[in-house]
């Protein structure tokens, strides 16, 4: 069996829902939380990159460098902003943060 | 191989400035002892100016694409980005005593906001994904570092985390429907993709739609438009009242340029489709951004539910699809950016030490201690509210004209109704500061330093004159369009 480029966009779309699913429904972990937010950028990395390599066009895994740059940046402030938050409120608990309603 | 070519540098002048200028205020901070953080203040306002000088000096006749066609220089660019730095000096000068008073002063929150106003600009240039996702980012990771600014907030904080993990959201949504685009097109330059769109919109509209959609509710989140809008009144009301003015203006006006970009550039012959999910976002926008501000108590918040309802107005220019409609969108966006900026500033003023002012409780009797700046919030409420002769009032009826023009009635009959329903908790405010005594023990004492006062009142009465005289500015965003 050869792979074909349905089934790396197949695998990416099942990447990308577990991510999605994973912001949704946790309901416990910060960190879980940000684990997820990488696995989406992950799973449009692989969109690229497939297309990339079946299109024989350079652009889309340059594309891949500069996201995954970004993300790199991305985890560093969000980390950051977790360690500001425990300091505040001493959990990171997702059902802890909900001093503001309505 | 094709040779390099040098491109032509000249029409990214001001972002070369901008980021020069930008690493300049972030050095020259770091040897400055805190009692003269004013010189930072100084540098990024002479930054803008500077900057401003660059957009004029480059400023085109028709036109320019350079980079390889990722970067455009056009009217529409000009004057948006001319309105950022504007709104961006006010905010900068606004919020010098409010961050003084929180004993967060530092070089931190102007540097920052010169990244934001450089993500912005790109942002507003960008004529490929690849440059318009670079500089959403850079935006987006600054504003989520200048909410988290007040360390010691616990709402600062939650705010910071809410804004950064949807935002993220946003970002992975907007870029999951690149990808499609890119495997569809093969290009990820916004001028050729509106070519492929044409060829292929006719035998393969499943798949793109399927990446329209991605891209839409990667855009309305950035907006904030229903039902994408859960993150905007947390963030409002948790972030440092300087951060919300600056997350309230400048970034809608840039997140209106990247909508143009996208939607009106480059997928202009999908436009029946996201014309039907505009209009279903906008009609969800302005009814629940005005039914659930009704209940609001605090005065932030409020706000945020208004800018849902306002993101729906500014979507409904957009779906018109004619030049009218964009036009019309871009001055309600402009105009928008400067009333808010009216309404939070002043909000920032009745701050005192240690008790951050935020409910509309907070507001009452403000007309017998402080009747002028009683005023200029009334005057940016009644803005907001689409009351004659305000600017508010203009830009709702050119918005509503464009729908009329496109055989919409209904879509303006359900706008101008909620309108009304929006008025009464305008009013409400209103009546807190006109008719309502002020508690026992409440005392509001505005202390404000003269550039403040004369910047915020020329603000405020901005708004009456570009009310009366509205071509003005509509002058300049039709011709952005033409």
């Amino acid at each position: 069996m050869t792979l074909a480029l349905n089934h790396y966009l197949v695998l990416a779309a099942i990447l990308f829902s577990i991510s999605i699913a994973g912001i949704i429904i946790n309901r416990k972990n910060l960190i879980v939380l940000l684990m997820s937010i990488e696995l989406m950028l992950l799973a449009v990395n692989l969109n690229f990159i497939a297309f990339s390599h079946f299109l024989n066009d350079l652009a889309g895994q340059v594309f891949v460098f500069f996201i995954l740059t970004v993300a790199a940046a991305e985890a560093a402030i969000g980390l950051a902003i977790l360690i500001v938050l425990f300091r505040n409120k001493q959990t990171i608990n997702m059902a802890d943060i909900n001093e503001m309603k309505g | 191989m094709t040779a390099f070519i040098q491109p032509n540098l000249l029409p990214a002048l001001p972002e070369m400035v901008m980021l020069a200028m930008a690493c300049l205020v972030l050095v020259v901070d770091l040897f400055l002892p805190q009692e003269k953080r004013g010189f930072t203040l100084l540098l990024s306002l002479i930054t803008l100016i500077l900057v401003g000088i660059a957009t004029v000096y480059v400023s085109p006749a028709s036109s320019i694409s350079t980079f390889g066609g990722s970067f455009i220089l056009d009217k529409l660019a000009v004057t948006l980005k001319l309105s950022v730095y504007v709104v961006t000096f006010l905010v900068f000068v606004y919020s010098r005593d409010y961050l003084k008073d929180l004993n967060i002063y530092k070089g931190e929150y102007y540097v920052l906001g010169l990244f934001a106003v450089l993500g912005m600009m790109i942002m507003i240039s960008a004529h490929s994904f690849l440059l318009i996702y670079l500089g959403l980012e850079l935006l987006s990771l600054s504003l989520y570092a200048m909410i988290a600014s007040n360390r010691d907030s616990v709402t600062a904080s939650e705010a910071a985390m809410k804004y950064f993990v949807l935002g993220a959201l946003a970002s992975g949504l907007l870029l999951y429907g690149i990808s499609i685009f890119y495997g569809l097109s093969g290009t990820l330059d916004i001028t050729e993709l509106s070519g492929i769109i044409k060829s292929q919109a006719a035998s393969n509209p499943v798949m793109l739609s399927f990446a329209l959609t991605f891209i839409v509710v990667g855009l309305s989140f950035k907006l904030g438009a229903v039902p994408f809008h859960m993150w905007l009144p947390d963030v409002y009301q948790g972030s440092p009242t300087s951060v919300t003015l600056f997350i309230g203006t400048a970034p809608k006006i840039a997140g209106f340029a990247m909508a143009i970009r996208l939607l009106v550039d480059g997928m202009s012959d999908l436009q029946v489709d996201w014309s039907q999910m505009l209009t279903v976002l906008a009609v969800a926008s302005m009814a629940i951004g005005n039914i659930i501000a009704i209940s609001q108590t605090n005065f932030k918040r409020m706000l945020a539910y208004s800018t849902i309802s306002h993101v729906g107005f500014i979507l409904l220019g957009l779906l018109s699809g004619t030049e009218l409609g964009f036009s019309s969108a871009m001055f309600y966006t402009i105009t928008y950016a400067i009333t808010s900026s009216v309404a939070f500033a002043v909000l920032m003023l009745l701050n005192r030490e240690k008790h951050e002012a935020g409910e509309i409780a907070d507001l009452r009797g403000l007309n017998d201690t402080n009747p002028w700046y009683a005023a200029l919030l009334a005057i940016a409420l009644f803005s907001m509210a689409g009351v004659p002769p305000t600017v508010g009032f203009y830009a709702k009826l050119t918005v509503i004209n464009s729908v009329i023009q496109i055989d919409m009635v209904w879509l303006a009959l359900v706008a101008v109704l909620f309108s009304v329903i929006g008025l009464f908790y305008y009013l409400r405010v209103i009546k807190a500061m006109y008719f309502d005594k002020p508690a026992e023990n409440q005392v509001i004492t505005i202390k404000e330093a003269l550039d403040v006062k004369i910047l915020l009142s020329a603000n405020g009465l901005s708004l009456l004159l570009l009310g009366l005289f509205p071509s003005l500015l509509m002058a300049w965003c039709v011709a952005a369009f033409a």
